[in-house]
C-alpha cells in the first residue's frame, strides 16, 4: 500500500496527570477529506496541536510522505506544506483582511507586490474579494472563518488542517462553507478536518475518523462509522445504541447498514 | 569552611530578611494572580511607603510599627483609587497597554520622591534598632525578629480573608474564572480594585518593618522589588504559599552568598539570579499574559 | 518607494542651522534629534514588532561605553570607534535576544528582564575599572574632523540629522518588504504567524539586532557631542523610558513617530527646567504622566491623532457636494 500523506502513530498526550491523547493512529490519503470526529474532550484539538507542530507529543509519531515530522516546528511545516486553520480565530486583528491573507502568501513570495496580489485572488476564491480593505476584526463570525481558511490556502499548502472551521455558524453561513471546502479538496488539497457539524461530515467526508478519550475508536465511511454503536454511544451514553436500534441492531452493529434508523445516523449534528 | 555557628546564624538572619521579601513578594503575586498584571508600580510604591513611614517619625514622632497602623490602610485605600481610576480605564484591558501605564506610574512616583525630596540618603536612629535577642543558639535582632513575626500574621489575615469572608471569596472567583464571576455578579473592577489596595498595603506594611534597620531614598524600593519578582516568579505567580516559602528561601540564599562573595557582588547576584529565573524557569509558568 | 516624505523632512531640518546661529535652538535639536534615533531603534522592536523593551539604556549605553573606550584605551580613531559603537549594540540586542527570544519569553517577561539587563550593565559599569567605575569616562577634546569633533555645533547637527534620516529610511524600507510584513504578523498574533510559516524567533531576534543599533548610534553619538558618558547616563532609566516615550507620543509603528514625539518630549523637558530650574526628576514625573495620559487617550500617538483628524476632514469634504443639491 502507498504511504499515506500523513500518518499519525500511537501519538500520547499527558499534561500533568492528564491524559488527553490516549495511543491515537490515523492516516490521511492524499487529495481526500478526512474527518476526525468525537465528542467535547476527546483530544481532537491537541492531536490536531501535535500534528502541526504546536506541541510535542509526550509519545508517539507523526509523519508527512514517510518523513518523521514529529516535533518539527509549525513554520518548518508550513513550509513543507501543512498549513492549519485555529479553532478559536486567530486574525492579525490590526491588519486588513488583504494584509493579513499576503503573510499566508509571502510563504512562497519574496515581493509585497505579488504577495499582495496572490492574496487577492485566493481572496476572491473564499469570497471575500470585496472585504479585502477592511479591518480583519471588523468581519463577521462566518468571514473571520473565511479568512481563516483564506490564510491558510495563502501558503500554496498540500495539506489543510481544518479545526472545526463550521463551529459557530448558522445553518445558512454553513451551507454557504461547504461548498468552499469541497472546491478546496477539487483543487487537489488534501483535507483533514474536526468537524462537530454531523450534515458536514456526512457530505464532505470520504474517512471519518472517530477519536474518543484520547482514543480512535472506529474508522471508515461516514455512513459506517456514523452507525457504528460503539460511536453512538461516545456521543449519547451508554445504551443508547440499543435505545435507539433496539438489542439486536446494537448487537449487529447497528446503524443504516444493521437495520437502524436510515438516513445521517442518530446523531445529526446534535451534540455541537 | 565558616565554624556552623556563623552559619546558623547566617540561616537565621536570612530567613528573618527573607520573611520581608515574602511579603513585599505577597503584594505582587496576589495582584498577578487575580489582575494577571505585572506592576511594575510595586517598587515605586514601595518606596513611597518608606518615605511615609519616615515622615510619620520625623513629623509626627510616630514608632514605624504604630505608624503601620495608620499606613496599612491609607495605602490600601491608595492602591484602590490607582487601579481603580487609572490602571484599570487608561489601559482599555489591553495587556500591552497595562504595562505602560504601571510603568508611567512607576516612574511618576519614584521620580515625584526624587524631585520633593532629592536623592539624600536617609535613616531612623532609633534606640532599640540595635537591641539583640539571645536565642541560644544565635543572637538575632530584634527588630527583624518582629518583622518575621508581623510578616506570619499579616499572612494569616490574608488567609483568612481570602477563605472566609466573601470579598475573599469573590476575590478567588475573580482570580480563577472572571468571566464566570463576572456573568455571577461580582463587580469585577471593584475586586481587582480591591486586591490591587491588598498588594499595596502589604508595602505599607513590609515598610514599617524595615524602616528601623534600613535606609530611604527615591531608589531603595527597586532593590527589594526586583527580588520580590524573582521569587514570584521562583514560587509560582499567584500563588501566595509559593510566595512566602520563595522568599524564605531567597533570604537565606542572599545571606549565605553575602557570607561567602561579599556585599557589593550581592546586588548584581540578585539581578543575575532574576534573569536566570525567568530564562529558565520551570514550563509551568509559561506565558506572559500581562 | 515613498521615501519623497523622508527627504522633504530631512531638507527641510537641514536648513536650520543656516537659519540661526542660536546655540539654544540647535543644542535642543540635537538632543531631540538624539532621542528620535534612540526612539526609532526602539519602534523597530517595539512598534513593529510588537515587543516592549523597558531596558534600551542597555544599547544606548553600549554603544556609548565602546566608542568611548576604544577611542581613551585603545587609540582607536573616533570614526572607526563610532562604527565600533554601533556594532556593539548590535551584538548586545542579538545576545539579549538569543536568551530572552529562545526562552519564549513576552509581554511583560519580556519587559521585566530588559530592565534587568539594563539595570545589570548599569552597576557593572559603575564599578568596573575600564568603564571608569564611578567616574567615567571623559573623551579628550581634540577639535578636528577627523577626530568626529567640532568647533560649532552645526557639523554635529548634520551629521545627526544623517543619521535619523537613514534610520526613517531603514524603517520606511521594513515596511514595505516581506521582513516587514512578517514582523507586523508576528506583533498581531504570533501562533498564527507561525502556522503560516513564520519564523517568529528569527524574526524578533533580527528585530532586535537592528533595534539596538539604531539606539547604540544614539548613544555613540552623545558621547561624541557631549565628551563625556558615565554609567547612570549610559544605562540609566532616563533613557529607557524616553526611548519608549517619544515613540508611543509620536505614533508607534510609524515611520515618523518617533521623530515626532521626540520633539515633544524634549520641548516637555526644556520647558519644564525653565519652569523649576534644575530639580532632578521633575522632567520624568511629567514624562510619566504623558505616558498614562497617552496611553488612555490617544494611544495612536500624535501621528494617530493627525490621521483621524484627516479623516475627518475628507468625511467633511466628500458630503459638502451633496448639501450643495439639497
Amino acid at each position: 500500500m502507498a504511504e499515506p500523506l500523513l500518518r499519525v502513530e500511537g501519538v500520547c498526550k499527558r499534561f500533568g496527570g492528564l491524559t488527553a491523547v490516549d495511543g491515537a493512529s490515523l492516516a490521511v490519503e492524499a487529495r481526500r477529506i478526512t474527518a476526525l470526529i468525537g465528542p467535547n474532550g476527546a483530544g481532537k484539538t491537541t492531536l490536531f496541536a501535535i500534528i502541526s507542530g504546536f506541541l510535542a507529543p509526550s509519545e508517539g509519531r507523526v509523519f508527512h510522505r514517510g518523513t518523521n515530522i514529529t516535533g518539527t516546528p509549525p513554520h518548518l511545516l508550513a513550509r513543507r506544506g501543512i498549513a492549519r486553520t485555529f479553532q478559536l480565530v486567530q486574525p492579525f486583528a490590526g491588519l486588513t483582511v488583504h494584509e493579513n491573507i499576503a503573510i499566508g502568501a509571502h510563504l512562497s513570495r519574496r515581493s509585497r507586490a505579488d504577495a499582495l496580489e496572490a492574496a487577492a485572488a485566493v481572496a476572491r476564491m473564499v469570497g471575500l474579494g470585496d472585504l479585502l480593505d477592511r479591518p480583519a476584526a471588523s468581519l463577521t463570525a462566518a468571514g473571520s472563518k473565511r479568512l481563516e481558511v483564506a490564510r491558510a490556502l495563502a501558503t500554496e499548502p498540500e495539506l489543510i488542517l481544518l479545526d472545526e472551521v463550521l463551529a459557530g455558524l448558522n445553518p445558512a453561513e454553513v451551507a454557504a462553507m461547504v461548498p468552499m471546502v469541497r472546491a478546496l479538496a477539487d483543487r487537489g488539497v488534501t483535507i483533514l478536518m474536526i468537524e462537530h457539524v454531523m450534515q458536514a461530515v456526512m457530505s464532505l467526508a470520504q474517512h471519518v475518523f472517530v477519536l474518543v478519550e484520547g482514543r480512535i475508536v472506529a474508522e471508515g465511511a461516514p455512513p459506517a462509522v456514523v452507525g457504528n454503536p460503539r460511536v453512538v454511544e461516545a456521543y449519547l451514553g451508554h445504551g443508547a445504541a440499543a435505545r435507539l436500534w433496539g438489542a439486536a441492531g446494537a448487537d449487529a452493529g447497528g446503524g443504516p447498514t444493521g437495520g437502524g434508523p436510515a438516513g445521517g445516523g442518530p446523531a445529526g449534528g446534535g451534540d455541537a | 569552611m565558616l565554624s556552623p555557628v556563623i552559619l546558623v546564624a547566617a540561616v537565621l538572619n536570612g530567613l528573618l530578611t527573607g520573611a520581608v521579601y515574602a511579603l513585599v513578594a505577597l503584594g505582587l503575586t496576589l495582584i498577578y494572580g487575580v489582575l494577571h498584571i505585572i506592576n511594575f508600580a510595586h517598587g515605586a510604591l514601595l518606596t513611597a511607603a518608606m518615605f511615609a513611614a519616615f515622615f510619620a517619625h520625623r513629623l509626627f514622632g510616630l514608632d514605624p510599627y504604630v505608624a503601620a497602623i495608620v499606613l496599612t490602610p491609607l495605602f490600601f485605600v491608595l492602591g484602590y483609587g490607582l487601579q481603580r481610576f487609572i490602571i484599570g480605564p487608561a489601559a482599555h484591558g489591553e495587556d500591552r497597554n497595562i504595562l505602560l501605564v504601571t510603568l508611567g506610574l512607576a516612574v511618576m512616583i519614584e521620580n515625584a520622591l526624587l524631585f520633593a525630596f532629592r536623592g539624600d540618603t536617609r535613616t531612623l536612629n532609633l534606640d532599640y534598632a540595635f537591641d539583640v535577642v539571645d536565642l541560644g543558639i544565635a543572637f538575632l535582632p530584634v527588630v527583624r525578629v518582629t518583622a518575621f513575626a508581623v510578616v506570619l500574621g499579616v499572612a494569616l489575615v490574608l488567609w483568612l480573608v481570602l477563605s472566609l469572608t466573601d470579598t475573599g471569596k469573590a476575590i478567588r472567583a475573580v482570580a480563577k474564572e472572571k468571566l464566570g464571576a463576572e456573568l455571577s455578579g461580582i463587580d469585577v473592577p471593584h475586586i481587582y480594585a480591591v486586591t490591587f489596595g491588598l498588594g499595596t498595603a502589604c508595602l505599607a506594611v513590609a515598610a514599617c518593618l524595615l524602616l528601623p534597620t534600613y535606609y530611604v531614598n527615591p531608589h531603595v524600593g527597586n532593590a527589594f522589588v526586583l527580588v520580590a519578582f524573582t521569587i514570584v516568579v521562583l514560587g509560582g505567580m499567584g500563588s501566595v504559599p509559593g510566595a512566602l516559602a520563595g522568599g524564605l528561601f531567597i533570604g537565606v540564599v542572599e545571606s549565605l552568598s553575602g557570607l561567602y562573595l561579599g556585599e557589593s557582588l550581592g546586588q548584581i547576584g540578585i539581578f543575575v539570579m532574576f534573569i536566570l529565573v525567568l530564562l529558565f524557569r520551570p514550563s509551568g509558568l509559561f506565558g506572559e499574559r500581562a | 518607494m515613498k521615501i519623497a516624505p523622508i527627504l522633504i523632512v530631512i531638507a527641510a531640518l537641514a536648513t536650520v542651522p543656516l537659519l540661526t546661529a542660536s546655540n539654544v535652538v540647535l543644542n535642543f535639536l540635537i538632543l531631540a534629534l538624539m532621542i528620535a534615533l534612540v526612539g526609532q531603534g526602539w519602534n523597530v522592536l517595539g512598534g513593529y514588532g510588537g515587543q516592549y523593551s523597558f531596558g534600551h539604556a542597555a544599547f544606548f549605553g553600549t554603544g556609548a561605553y565602546v566608542t568611548a573606550i576604544v577611542q581613551m584605551r585603545y587609540g582607536v580613531d573616533a570614526w572607526t570607534g563610532f562604527a565600533l559603537g554601533i556594532a556593539g549594540g548590535a551584538l548586545t540586542g542579538a545576545a539579549i535576544g538569543a536568551l530572552t527570544f529562545r526562552s519564549g519569553l513576552k509581554g511583560s517577561y519580556f519587559a521585566l528582564v530588559t530592565l534587568a539587563f539594563a539595570e545589570v550593565l548599569r552597576i557593572l559599569a559603575s564599578v568596573a575599572p575600564i568603564t571608569g567605575a564611578g567616574v567615567g569616562i571623559l573623551i579628550a577634546l581634540d577639535l578636528r574632523p577627523q577626530a568626529f569633533q567640532f568647533q560649532s555645533r552645526a557639523p554635529f547637527y548634520w551629521i545627526l540629522l544623517g543619521l535619523v534620516g537613514v534610520s526613517l529610511v531603514i524603517v520606511r524600507l521594513i515596511e514595505q518588504t516581506r521582513f516587514g510584513a512578517w514582523l507586523v504578523a508576528v506583533r498581531e498574533n504570533e501562533d498564527a504567524a507561525r502556522a503560516l510559516g513564520v519564523d517568529a524567533t528569527r524574526i524578533k531576534l533580527v528585530a532586535i539586532t537592528v533595534s539596538a543599533a539604531m539606539t547604540a548610534a544614539g548613544g555613540a553619538f552623545y558621547v561624541q557631542y557631549f565628551l563625556f558618558i558615565d554609567s547612570g547616563i549610559a544605562y540609566g532609566p532616563w533613557i529607557s523610558v524616553e526611548a519608549l516615550l517619544a515613540p508611543i507620543v509620536g505614533g508607534i509603528g510609524t515611520v515618523f513617530g518617533p521623530l515626532l514625539g521626540a520633539l515633544v518630549v524634549r520641548t516637555l523637558g526644556e520647558l519644564t527646567k525653565l519652569g523649576t530650574g534644575d530639580a532632578p526628576g521633575l522632567d520624568l514625573v511629567i514624562y510619566g504622566g504623558l505616558l498614562i495620559l497617552v496611553v488612555a487617550f490617544a494611544p495612536r500617538g500624535l501621528a494617530g491623532v493627525l490621521s483621524d483628524l484627516r479623516g475627518r476632514v475628507a468625511r467633511l469634504r466628500s458630503r459638502m457636494p451633496e448639501q450643495a443639491h439639497g
